[in-house]
């Protein structure tokens, strides 16, 4: 491997971190605009009820009032983010669906006149029958969320690869268990907001946003704008995990306001309407069936799930296939069949969060696949060695897998954590777990169908060569973008990171980049970015080659010296050179792009779970249980990865920090429930539990030398895929722990001793009537 | 007790003053206003963040007379003659106080909305409790809420304060076991 890299590899300090230590690094709801109002949004409280009159008069009467708006006031045109399915509007005109569902809009010169001016506006509403259990959604004489989806149906997936039922039959041991995931939220500490201005015929929207390029997209096609006379500018981001995808209430009835007034507009979701906007994880029904044969390789496996979608579809047909998408990636098996309804209910809409679709299939196949491991006797790391991908092949789905060191994670985590020794030694109590994890590294397919690149990138060095700026559509919403891709620019021009500068994520002065999510950008964007990098340094050898008179071939550059590789003494800066190149040629500019090739099969659904590399991973954890009060303590956890080259080393171990932690948090106590009525009971976030400091495990994180011959120097994805092992690696500690397996999420306290409980009666009651019998006289 | 003016429609203001990071400002609020607005909206110091305006997550914390408080859950009013320190008070004329300094190093920083308060709590544990332990630090942060990094970097980076480690960014090669 080449160890000769001057910038990337390297642990540089954030880009963007003096701004956010110091409190000077500015969110959308941080900006203010001369003559800027403020505005909210009227929502739904009832969870699907039609809507009879709507009388906004009080509230336009309110001194501080400039304007209410429905669904009279805004185009009428459905939008989502998912093109199959365009199924919301951006107010209700015949019915709400959930208790949450956007019903009109004011905007005023306060928010407090916000808020009073909200419970002026009188909607007479006939409540329908709610459909609130996903489980139930498709039976018959159920009321229908949207009219045109009978039984409730959004999005049903059969698959087959293979022939399962003849394998199955072949197998010396066939097992079925069924899980349950529970609906999570991203719960971003940063709330949605945004601001929207119009100039004449051109919208400018300052957003909380994952990608400016969809935003741009959709809110041009909603207004019927021309994508260039839209600017989504994207100011810094606190956190996405997936909710901020893809525009909101806020930017359409925003714009709409803003229009209407002629001043510009900030909109603002506090806590509880961010959980009601939710699109976060899909509570989920799962019924998985493996067959193995003696020694416990795996010969078929049957997926067949539910999902909860919510009101909407949002980013929800893509979350439907990758759960049954991804399963196929850390194990070989050639017979595989996936069968997915994803209902519509009368709730909030579900979407993509962290590790989208996979999380909860994974501890489903990882539970699973323990409980198989212990009907044979064998240990859990065996069966996971035994079965594992190996590089260069090919899914069942028609994955394209190049790199992949899961082995070598398995066998490195088996010797960090001391699994040998304590699988042997733990006390009675006491368990340690493992479960494996892979993600895409960026989608193969965009959202919608188009064929513009997926990443593009501009590297423009300032006239006197002190500095160069790199101009990228990519999304830093905190994963650390921005510095990744400045230190990849510097090592592709051969100049140094700390004269790097960013302008990134505004959609008028950065060429397109389809933003934050799948994983995509240390990749994708990275592509686009070496290629913009290489062509500064190729423009800048030719101009150093006329002024040393030496031919282009014998020269190089690195951390800013540009020398000749036959002799010592000829060097020359490259700020000399980009001086010189800008007087005598103009404007030292480099550009890149980047398309994936053509992925996947020809089956329907074959673009979902595509990528041009998959990230693999392991966790083991070790937990101890208080059998009094099924308190679990998580005594430590290993990650080892294979995530190709590293560009960050520090940024990528926080990236596995922190899915890590989100995947605990989904693993332990978080969850969003609701009432009878389909409110959500704990909208806030003392009620909806994340870790705090005194609850995060202590983790070490390791990752395996590894490279990935499609990607920019090797690279791989790190920040989703990294939640998609840890699930079924807690719930299989806690199954080591104490012998009896919880089957749903969030594996809580609660349920924990319950299982205990129920244990501990039948084993009374076995040794009871053992009694019975011996004691017969 | 803060002078009370009444406007032509009813509604009472506080005239009071704050001290913040060492500037009085004389303001006219009205009863319900909360501090973090005031600082935000008033006085433009917007590195002081709003995540949940229950006193749930943090983001806001601000140290009153040197203790770190929910600026959502304190009334402006009650923040009359009052000492506060916001993120903007905590580098001193462009030089990065310790804590700040090791954060970068540590980077335990990722999206940032939660690392004004986050410094702020840990400002405040470092005052009192020059030398804590791990379990201190987790207890003094354990109000501020993350959603990026699992609290490992910005432990490290705390306790690396506390030690008085601090050391260029770039020195390091990876994850410190």
């Amino acid at each position: 491997m080449n160890n000769n890299y001057k910038v990337i590899g390297r642990s540089v300090q954030r880009i963007d971190g003096p701004d956010k230590v110091t409190g000077s690094a500015k969110y959308t709801g941080d900006l203010k605009f001369p003559n800027m109002l403020f505005g909210k949004i009227l929502t739904s409280p009832l969870a699907h009820a039609r809507i009879l009159s709507i009388d906004t008069s009080e509230a336009e009467k309110l001194p501080g009032v400039k304007a209410v708006i429905t669904h009279k006031d805004v185009p009428s045109i459905k939008y989502g983010l998912s093109p199959a399915r365009w199924d919301e509007n951006i107010f209700c005109s015949d019915k709400v669906r959930f208790v949450g569902d956007k019903v009109a809009a004011v905007c005023c010169v306060d928010e407090e006149t916000c808020y009073k001016a909200l419970k002026l506006i009188k909607v007479a509403y006939e409540e329908l029958p709610a459909v609130l259990d996903y489980l139930h959604a498709m039976d018959e004489g159920q009321p229908l969320v949207h009219d045109d989806y009978k039984r409730n149906i959004n999005t049903e997936i059969h698959q087959e690869f293979g022939n399962v039922e003849q394998a199955l039959a072949a197998s010396h041991h066939v097992r079925t268990d069924t899980f349950v995931g529970q609906r999570t939220y991203q719960s971003p500490i940063e709330p949605h907001s945004s601001i929207s201005i119009w100039d004449g015929k051109k919208l400018t929207i300052y957003a909380s946003t994952q990608s400016p390029h969809y935003f741009q997209h959709y809110i041009a096609r909603q207004f019927d704008l021309a994508m260039g006379d839209v600017r989504i500018i994207k100011p810094h981001v606190g956190g996405g995990f997936g909710g901020k995808m893809e525009p909101t209430g806020l930017e359409f009835a925003g714009s709409a306001l803003a229009k209407l007034t002629g001043r510009p507009v900030r909109m603002f979701y506090d806590r509880a309407e961010m959980f009601a906007h939710n699109r976060g994880r899909h509570a989920q029904h799962m019924e998985i069936t493996t067959g193995v044969d003696k020694l416990g390789k795996i010969l078929a496996v049957k997926a067949n799930f539910i999902m909860d979608g919510g009101a909407y579809t949002s980013l929800g047909i893509a979350s439907a296939y990758y759960a049954g998408a991804l399963l196929p990636l850390t194990y070989e098996f050639a017979n595989y069949k996936f069968d997915m309804f994803r209902v519509y209910t009368n709730l909030p809409a579900c979407g993509a969060q962290r590790g989208h679709g996979a999380p909860q299939p994974k501890y489903a196949f990882e539970s699973h696949l323990d409980n198989v491991a212990a009907d044979l006797g064998i240990d859990p790391m065996d069966i996971r060695l035994l079965n594992a991908r190996r590089p260069d092949t090919v899914t069942p789905n028609d994955f394209q897998v190049n790199s992949c060191k899961i082995r070598e994670c398995l066998e490195r985590a088996r010797v960090i954590s001391g699994w040998d020794e304590k699988k042997k030694n733990l006390p009675h109590g006491r368990g340690i777990g493992v479960a494996t994890g892979s993600f895409v590294t960026g989608a193969g397919y965009s959202i919608y169908r188009t064929d513009l690149p997926h990443a593009a990138a501009v590297i423009k060095v300032n006239e006197d060569g002190t500095n160069a700026t790199l101009y990228t559509g990519a999304a830093d919403i905190g994963q650390g973008s921005d510095t990744i891709l400045c230190q990849m620019a510097a090592e592709a021009m051969g100049y140094r990171y700390e004269q790097m500068k960013i302008v990134a994520a505004d959609t008028e002065l950065t060429p397109m980049d389809f933003g934050a999510y799948a994983s995509r950008q240390t990749y994708m964007s990275g592509a686009a970015v070496k290629q913009a990098g290489e062509e500064v340094r190729k423009q800048l050898l030719e101009m150093a080659s006329t002024m040393l008179s030496l031919p282009v071939d014998d020269l190089d550059c690195t951390e800013g010296i540009i020398f000749s590789k036959s002799r010592a003494n000829k060097t020359l800066t490259f700020q000399e050179a980009a001086r010189r190149h800008f007087v005598l040629r103009g404007p030292l500019l480099g550009r890149g792009a980047y398309t994936p090739p053509k992925l996947g099969g020809s089956f329907k659904g074959a673009a979902v779970g595509t990528s041009p590399a998959y990230s693999f991973g392991v966790q083991v954890g070790e937990v101890a249980i208080d059998e009094e009060t099924g308190e679990i303590s998580v005594e430590g956890i290993w990650d080892v990865h294979d995530c190709g080259k590293v560009i960050n080393p520090r940024l990528l171990h926080g990236q596995v920090h922190g899915a890590l932690y989100m995947g605990m948090g989904e693993a332990s106590w978080e969850e969003v429930l609701f009432d009878d009525k389909g409110k959500i009971k704990n909208a806030d976030l003392a009620n909806y539990r994340m870790l705090t400091a005194l609850d995060m495990p202590p983790v070490q994180s390791e990752v395996v030398d590894s490279h990935e011959p499609t990607g920019p120097w090797g690279v791989k994805e790190i920040g989703e895929g990294s939640t998609n092992p840890t699930l079924g690696m807690f719930s299989n500690a806690i199954f080591d722990a104490m012998g009896v397996r919880v089957n749903s999420l969030p594996l809580s306290y609660e349920k924990v001793w319950r299982a205990l409980q129920k244990k501990r009666k039948e084993e009374a009651e076995g040794r009871r009537l053992s009694c019975g019998t011996g004691s017969a006289n | 007790m803060a002078q009370i003016i009444t406007d032509s429609n009813g509604v009472k203001r506080y005239l009071i003053t704050i001290f913040v990071n060492g500037d009085s400002h004389t303001l006219l609020v009205k009863g319900n206003a909360i501090l973090t607005n005031v600082l935000r909206d008033d006085l433009n110091l917007t590195g002081t963040k709003k995540g949940c305006e229950l006193g749930d997550c943090g983001s806001c914390t601000v140290l009153l007379d040197g203790k770190p408080v929910d600026s959502c859950m304190v009334l402006a009013v009650e923040a009359d003659g009052r000492e506060i320190t916001t993120i903007e008070g905590v580098a001193a004329n462009g030089r990065l106080d310790e804590i700040q300094q090791s954060m970068l190093n540590h980077a335990a920083v990722q999206c940032g909305y939660c690392t004004p308060g986050m410094v702020l709590s840990a400002k405040a544990l470092l005052t009192r409790n020059p030398h804590p332990s791990e379990r201190e630090v987790r207890e003094a942060i354990a109000g501020n809420l993350c959603r990026c990094t699992g609290y490992v970097h910005i432990v490290e980076a705390v306790l690396a304060a506390s030690r008085g480690e601090i050391t260029p960014a770039d020195h390091e090669e990876g994850e410190p076991q």
